[in-house]
């Protein structure tokens, strides 16, 4: 080895014909590669409106690679993603949010709220040809609950004290009491096939792997660590899609993902605000292919107190927090304008959110007012107020999101504006859970939580979700808001529940025991090629008929050719 | 010789004692644990379910019975099952009952980062000894200086930068090469000679990226190597008898120079494999690197230990390697140890 | 001295690394503005006579902030590898003083943690620790002690027979001064050559970590989290990401040529002429 190495190096003239092999394939693989870059430059023009066509390709791409596509046992965000294209629910949410047959045509609700009839739509296939039954629902809630299976999400199915299947098409189950949220809860569930699960183990299954759904596709090739595609399912049970072929890439650097968009390797993209309002109206060349998309988004950032510790068990304290963080600022610095101030956790403009209720206004002296109310002075002059000796100063933790961390830096000097102390810590997701929140080793959080389709929020504010890794971590504990809570889950009557939950907000911004920040709209890049798409976007955001965007043909992305 | 490499193999065995005892010790530092990521912060998601995943998973046992599964784990070779992508085997593939094949992590993963490593070192290799030698023989003149100053910059840049610009500039600017991935979308339909051309245009910028940072090392201490041998006595009776500098210097020199370097190489693979994380992502490759870091935000330890013993095992066969390659190339140590 | 200083590139070395010592020492004199001073008005600026680097996503001055990024990037170099030697210093010297048996067990211990990669044990335990600048200087200090332990073991090992030291021994001099007073001395050009370019890998190392998101946690800045966050408008605001990164490039430029060059004067073989 070596001393063929040596020689070389003695003998350049033998070089010099060796080289000449790998400067063909060199040329070969940069020279070729100019070819492709003048067929996808010569600028298209992307404006003529074309009539829906079936075919094309729409390319998104994900950060991270989904375990498997059984929503109930895989759990993160990428799973839920792509096997919502594969599964049917017996329900879901149509463009306003309100709740629509999926696999179900209708539904009743017996008179002493307990029991739900589902009436499934006549003829349900599955990809594989296989009829799709009530006994598939049966087996479906039967596995969620299940204690064998590695699921986090079978207290909810758990209520039902009777599932039943009286003929092929209908499907009933039984409460022990009313329960509000019910409806919703059947619209997240992914109903799976029994023929082909059920002498399988849920948990260890290659089905996960290679599903067989209902919905508008089927999985086509999952590449590991590289992508998955998707085809349309021809026997879709919610008639078909126009799009051919859906295929995620897994890149996990968001830079390397916005570079991909630019070169128009992928079609789809969320942004971040910097990127949607000034990156890419900065390149025309990539306005003349990208169209930018905004929706309500469907989170909203808060800064949480633990109140079980000095001073956040004050709510004067609290209050002036709120009063001194300017939220319009946040908006405005953080999210570049590009989202809503909230003061309930309901998306603003549906019918959960209380129309009565605004924000704490920014007020720097009401702050300073309810502050020395609550005993707290500047006794030593350092410009940190204090009590008792001890100087009003705690820590803001949150976890890696640029946004929460920006949102944290302005509160911080905000805060430290009436004299408060603020330091900021920022952790990585998994030990943010197990050493801060589970243990409750925390002052304050910036963290976000979705904007609930169903009012209830029982989980998150009743006083008895506070055990160690339930989600009530701020240690929220008012009697009539546990009060409210309880009624909610208990009355189906929508225009009661409102008002039950409006009344609910009204004590919980009163109570203060977090700060609402922002709910930032949610920003999308999609390339001009995709057309079909709701602007300006429903309350349930552009994604809601994705199965109505279409690729014409003219547009349609060059095929790979030889080299 | 055969005794001296059982005797290094023997060796292997409390070296991998020692490694596990490390790993699972780190392992012990995490808080939180699957349950933690894998309900997701879900309201939705219950203590009770989360203590049942907890005890599949082993995660209620005491420590010193997780460990003894673990070690029972390593001397089969059985890593078990990735908690998070809990359907697939961590280190080789698996049969289900109906025959179909799940391919392990480790598996898939290392023959990616182990191509992008050795082509990087072959690069650096033609691109570094060249530099040192002439580094050498132009001691403290303008080449000599020029080269270090070169191959230092390349060390010192750091590399998802470079990868960054890079990327924007023959990917999005001039759309000559690939920007991340290891293949073209819709490549499958291609023949396999395009296939492979398409394959090497994606590995062009990762093994790229990879040698320039590796060059100041090679290069170095080929150069440092170098320079000791030619002051030596036998390099000046060469020199002496008239042989010709050529012959000096690549015939005797640059051959002594280069034992050394072996070891270096052997040396330098638990480097390349914990390098190849940062590039893996930037280039969304899915190789050990990425599988690593991954399994590191889900904590999911089987996959953790897999990494961290076979990468460890790669490690000690590499040192290995270098070591027989010394003694055989060495005369004076091939005497040695055949005594 | 003299020797060290007839070649350019260990000046040029040195320079580097005073200047960017005295910038981040006198920071707070330097810096036009307050490095964590917020200015949603003002986001994204390119340079300017007002912004010398342009300013960030949240309207901060960029130049005020790579100087305090300085002084935590060079902090974590200098504490990293100040753990990383003294761990050396002591494991080595035992090793190379004592020999025997407990020679063979440090010297296993040091190819144990050879084998690991070690980035993925810092990976590994600065995400299991919550990355902090403490935590990531403990931990890149415990995992790149072995260079160090070798070195001084070696040096101990070739110097334990000198006729000085067996002097000194004879007259009844106790271990510890022996280590001390006569061993230890006499194998410092080595540990300071290889501390230098320690640090410099030390201030790489952070960069990389931040770019994992586990480097160096913002608001406190430094070159590897400024560089990161710049990253992903490198088409965009091209400043936020060239002055960290040219200044994360000089200063590991400027400790290599430093160190290498000192290795160079101080090993009498590759500097005969």
């Amino acid at each position: 080895m070596l001393n063929m190495f040596l020689k070389s190096i003695q003998m350049p003239s033998n070089m010099h014909r060796i080289k000449c092999l790998p400067f063909l394939l060199l040329s070969l693989i940069f020279l070729n590669s100019c070819d492709n870059a003048n067929h996808s430059s010569a600028q298209t023009d992307y404006s003529k409106q074309y009539p829906a066509t079936e075919g094309g390709t729409l390319i998104n791409a994900m950060t991270g690679e989904p375990s498997g596509l059984i929503a109930m046992t895989a759990g993160e965000s990428a799973a839920s993603a792509i096997a919502g294209n594969i599964f049917n629910s017996l329900l879901k949410y149509d463009k306003n949010l309100d709740l629509a047959g999926e696999l179900a045509e209708s539904w009743d609700i017996s008179d002493d709220k307990k029991t739900i009839t589902f009436h499934l739509k006549p003829n349900l296939k599955w990809a594989d040809n296989q009829p799709l039954t009530s006994e598939d629902v049966l087996f479906t809630w039967k596995l969620v609950t299940d204690d064998n299976t590695r699921t986090p999400y079978g207290a909810d199915y758990k209520l039902v004290i009777r599932a039943e299947t009286p003929d092929a098409n209908t499907f009933k189950i039984t409460y022990a009491a009313p329960y509000a949220p019910a409806l919703e809860t059947w619209a997240s569930l992914h109903i799976l096939p029994k023929h082909l699960l059920k002498d399988q183990d849920i948990n260890t299954t290659a089905f996960a792997r290679n599903p067989v759904g209902s919905h508008y596709y089927k999985l086509e090739k999952w590449k590991n660590g590289q992508y998955l595609s998707l085809v349309r399912n021809p026997n879709s049970t919610q008639g078909q899609a126009y799009i051919e072929k859906l295929t995620s890439r897994i890149i996990p650097d968001k830079a390397a993902q916005f570079l991909e968009l630019s070169a128009d390797n992928i079609d789809i993209m969320g942004l971040d605000s910097i990127q949607y309002s000034r990156v890419l109206p900065a390149r025309p060349e990539l306005n003349k292919n990208i169209a930018l998309y905004k929706e309500l988004g469907n989170s909203y950032v808060y800064l949480g107190f633990n109140l079980k510790r000095q001073p956040f068990n004050d709510v004067r304290v609290r209050q002036a927090i709120n009063y001194a963080i300017n939220k319009q600022e946040i908006i405005e610095g953080v999210l570049l304008g590009l989202g809503e101030p909230v003061a309930s956790p309901y998306k603003p403009g549906t019918r959960w959110s209380n129309p009565a209720l605004s924000p704490y206004p920014y007020n720097p002296d009401k702050a300073k007012a309810l502050l020395k109310e609550a005993g707290f002075s500047d006794t030593n002059g350092d410009g940190i107020l204090d009590k008792d000796g001890k100087p009003l100063s705690f820590e803001i933790l949150t976890n890696q999101n640029k946004e929460r961390e920006m949102t944290a830096v302005l509160m911080q000097r905000r805060l430290k504006d009436i004299g408060i102390d603020v330091k900021i810590r920022i952790l990585e997701w998994a030990s943010f859970l197990g050493r801060f929140i589970e243990p409750r080793e925390f002052d304050a959080v910036v963290l976000g939580w979705s904007l609930g389709l169903d009012p209830d929020q029982y989980n998150i504010w009743h006083s008895s979700q506070q055990g160690p890794k339930q989600f009530n971590f701020v240690g929220y504990n008012n009697p009539k808001v546990d009060a409210l809570l309880e009624a909610g889950r208990l009355e189906l009557d929508p225009d009661k529940r409102m008002k039950i939950y409006h009344e609910f907000s009204k004590i919980l911004l009163e109570d203060s025991p977090i700060v609402y920040l922002s709910a930032g709209y949610g920003l999308n890049a999609i390339h001009k090629r995709v057309q079909g798409i709701s602007n300006p976007a429903p309350p349930a955001g552009i994604g809601h008929n994705t199965h109505e965007w279409y690729i014409p043909s003219q547009y349609a992305r060059n095929e790979l050719s030889e080299y | 010789m055969l005794k001296y490499i059982i005797k290094r193999f023997l060796w292997m065995i409390p070296m991998l004692i020692g490694i596990s005892l490390i790993s699972f010790f780190i392992m012990q530092l995490a808080p939180g644990d699957i349950t933690t990521t894998e309900a997701n912060f879900n309201p939705k998601a219950s203590e009770e379910s989360r203590q049942k995943l907890r005890a599949m998973y082993n995660l209620d046992k005491p420590i010193i019975v997780q460990y003894g599964l673990w070690l029972k784990r390593m001397a089969t070779l059985d890593f078990g099952n990735s908690f998070a992508s809990h359907q697939r085997p961590v280190f080789w593939q698996s049969k289900d009952k109906d025959g179909n094949v799940t391919l392990g992590m480790i598996q898939e993963a290392l023959p990616i980062t182990l191509l992008i490593n050795v082509l990087s070192l072959a690069l650096i290799i033609m691109i570094a000894l060249p530099l040192g030698v002439i580094s050498a023989l132009k001691q403290n003149q303008f080449a000599d200086r020029a080269i270090t100053v070169f191959v230092f910059i390349g060390f010192a840049i750091p590399g998802f930068w470079l990868s960054l610009m890079l990327m924007y500039w023959t990917g999005v600017q001039h759309q000559w090469l690939p920007i991340s991935g290891l293949q073209s979308m819709g490549s499958e339909h291609l023949s396999w000679f395009s296939q492979t051309i398409d394959f090497i245009r994606h590995l062009i910028l990762p093994v790229f990226i990879s040698a320039i940072t590796g060059l100041a090392g090679i290069s170095l201490f080929t150069r440092n190597g170098m320079l000791e041998v030619l002051h030596q006595d036998y390099i000046t009776t060469a020199r002496s008898k008239g042989l010709s500098e050529n012959r000096v210097v690549y015939g005797h020199a640059l051959r002594n120079a280069l034992l050394p370097l072996i070891t270096l190489l052997g040396l330098s693979i638990p480097g390349l494999i914990g390098g190849s994380v940062i590039a893996e992502s930037i280039f969304a490759i899915n190789g050990m690197g990425k599988l690593f870091y991954d399994a590191v935000l889900m904590r999911d330890f089987p996959v953790i230990m897999g990494i961290l013993t076979i990468g460890a095992f790669l490690t000690l066969i590499g040192n290995l390697l270098a070591d027989v390659a010394y003694a055989w190339a060495d005369p004076r140590v091939r005497r040695g140890v055949m005594q | 001295m003299k020797k060290i200083f007839s070649n350019p590139l260990t000046i040029a070395g040195f320079v580097i690394i005073a200047s960017i010592m005295l910038l981040a020492l006198f920071a707070p004199f330097i810096a036009p503005y307050d490095p964590d001073a917020i200015d949603v008005k003002a986001i994204l600026l390119g340079p300017s006579s007002q912004h010398f680097m342009g300013t960030d996503g949240l309207g901060r001055d960029v130049f005020s902030r790579m100087l305090y990024g300085a002084r935590i990037s060079l902090l974590v170099g200098f504490v990293a590898v100040g753990i990383a030697t003294l761990i050396g210093i002591i494991l080595g010297a035992i090793a190379g003083f004592y020999r025997g048996w407990v020679d063979t067990v440090i010297m296993r211990l040091v190819d144990v943690m050879l084998s690991i990669p070690s980035f993925f044990l810092i990976l590994a335990v600065i995400a299991f620790l919550t990355p902090s600048i403490w935590n990531i200087m403990i931990v890149i200090g415990l995992t790149s002690w072995m260079g160090v332990t070798r070195l001084v073991r070696a040096e101990f090992l070739s110097l334990r027979n000198r006729e000085f030291v067996l002097a000194a021994q004879t007259l009844g001099a106790k271990d510890f001064r022996l280590i001390f007073t006569h061993l230890l001395p006499n194998s410092l050009t080595p540990i300071i050559v290889s501390s230098i370019l320690g640090i410099g890998s030390a201030v790489l190392l952070e960069s990389g970590l931040s770019f994992l998101g586990l480097g160096v946690q913002p608001p406190q800045a430094s070159w590897g989290n400024i560089l990161t966050d710049g990253k992903i408008y490198i088409q965009f605001a091209w400043w936020l990401s060239l002055f960290p990164g040219l200044a994360i490039l000089i200063t590991v430029l400027g400790y290599n040529l430093l160190g290498d060059g000192l290795r160079d004067a101080y090993n009498p073989r590759s500097s005969q002429h």
